[in-house]
């Protein structure tokens, strides 16, 4: 172990994190926003919407995320005369703009997934109650389904975002500098394998865990007319030992 | 060639996998252990392999270990060089990883046992082995089953990342051939193609062996 590498490196190392953070909150957000009506296709009865999600969301979650990759980075090259004529191809040649496509599919996929399960686990009775209550289909859906699935779904999602951002260091394999591909540079330059790849590997823990502690408390504060009241009610209920968790 | 890939991808996927359920079953008892070190143990791995991407670790277990093993026997003034075999790395690494993850799908299992049917086993006699073995596994077997499915069909994915150390699985011999044919989309499609029907054929397998293992079981 050599500590003066580790911390001349630290430099180097962060900037790369800040661009894995940076593709991971826009691929996140764009990921969030397509996949909610991916997500209502995918439930709804006409096979016309349906099929095309369900197929959709079936292949991002079905192959390799680094195939999807080097499908659209390298792939988009055997096109190159239709994209230019689209005038695209300004956009498949940047190694960038094709990691931030691929992942946020591929996130839209699997959040998608993730809504769909939520959608499903809204209680029968409420969407009775609302129907019974003259909402419309538009209506019910934007004020009884969405935000009870939202909640639903939010432990799951936090999962997901956990899992895209370890993802993102894929795409140091199509040249990006991020924190993967500073990390790979630097060692191709000193040799110092394990001192790099450990540092890098333990600032992908810190920021994992910080996702996580973002999340518990987005759901502390989403859940909070679920949460039991610190008075005597409460205490009654601490009281009495959960069962089934005797091998602890 | 893509045939020649798929075969290699399996073979690493199946090694992985056994290595990941030797792990996860072992991660699983220092989880639930009463001893403090192997309680310790066991929570760091999944702490640290689940927080860690598995390109970083690949690469760290490929070019690290060697360098490692060199550098300690160089203070011995054993000078020698020492090659990892792509397979060998890519398997133990991705096992290692996976091995996180079966540990809590193993946990979870073990907390749902029930705890009476265990008592009852001890009362009539058996000793810890046997209760193990006749009582605790099977039912451990099919509470884990649909977790242990997720973690095959991820891990089979994740193999393609092993490309990035050459050993010549699917995606590895589509990139080759890509190049030389020039035909990137096709040969990275075909391959996608083939990781597709890997998913459907584990699907198809886990339903089956998910029915075989709760024949005899009522459904709620």
């Amino acid at each position: 172990m050599n500590l003066e590498i580790i911390i001349n490196s630290i430099p180097a190392l962060l900037d790369g994190a800040m661009l894995t953070i940076e593709i991971t909150v826009i691929s996140v957000a764009l990921g969030l926003v397509c996949s909610v009506p991916l997500a209502l296709a995918r439930v709804s009865r006409n096979p016309l919407l349906w099929g095309p999600a369900y197929g959709f969301i079936f292949f991002f979650r079905g192959t390799p995320l680094l195939v999807q990759i080097f499908l659209i980075y390298y792939g988009s090259g055997q096109f190159v005369d239709a994209l230019k004529s689209a005038g695209l191809w300004v956009f498949f040649r940047e190694a960038y703009f094709c990691a931030l496509l691929t992942l946020t599919l591929n996130t839209a996929a699997y959040t998608a997934e993730i809504l769909r399960g939520a959608i499903m686990a809204v209680p029968k009775g409420e969407i009775e109650a609302a129907r019974a209550c003259g909402m419309s289909q538009a209506l019910l859906y934007r004020r009884i389904i969405l935000p009870k699935a939202f909640r639903l779904a939010l432990p799951a999602y936090g999962n997901e975002v956990v899992f895209l951002f370890q993802a993102t260091s894929l795409v140091s394999i199509i040249t990006l500098m991020d924190l993967t591909g500073v990390a790979r540079v630097l060692v191709a330059r000193s040799f110092a394998i394990y001192e790099l790849y450990i540092t890098a590997a333990a600032i992908y823990l810190v920021i994992t865990y910080g996702i996580l502690f973002v999340f518990k408390k987005i759901e502390f504060r989403m859940m909070g007319h679920l949460r039991q009241r610190p008075d005597g009610e409460a205490a009654v209920a601490a009281g009495t030992k959960p069962t089934g968790i005797g091998l602890r | 060639m893509l045939w020649e890939g798929l075969q290699v991808t399996l073979a690493v996927g199946v090694c992985a996998m056994v290595l990941a359920l030797a792990l996860g079953l072992l991660g699983a008892w220092g989880k639930l252990s009463r001893n403090r070190w192997a309680k310790g143990v066991a929570g760091t791995y999944t702490t640290i392999i689940r927080g860690v991407p598995e390109l970083i670790l690949i690469l760290l277990v490929y070019y690290g270990t060697p360098t490692l093993i060199q550098n300690t026997l160089e203070g011995f003034g054993i000078d020698i060089i020492i090659d990892i075999n792509p397979f060998l790395a890519g398997f133990i690494t991705i096992g290692f990883i996976y091995g996180a993850f079966a540990t809590e799908v193993f946990r979870g299992a073990f907390l749902a046992l029930d705890r009476g049917q265990i008592e009852a086993a001890r009362a009539i006699g058996m000793n810890r082995i046997l209760v193990f073995r006749r009582v605790m596994l099977p039912q451990v077997w099919r509470f884990a089953l649909p977790g242990l499915g997720n973690v095959w069909m991820v891990l089979i994915k994740a193999t393609a990342l092993i490309s990035v150390i050459q050993l010549p699985e699917l995606l590895r011999n589509s990139d080759i051939a890509a190049r030389a044919v020039r035909e990137p989309f096709t040969f990275y499609f075909a391959a996608s193609l083939i990781y597709l029907s890997i998913t459907i054929v584990s699907m198809l397998a886990q339903q089956v062996a998910e029915r075989r293992a709760n024949r005899g079981i009522v459904r709620a």
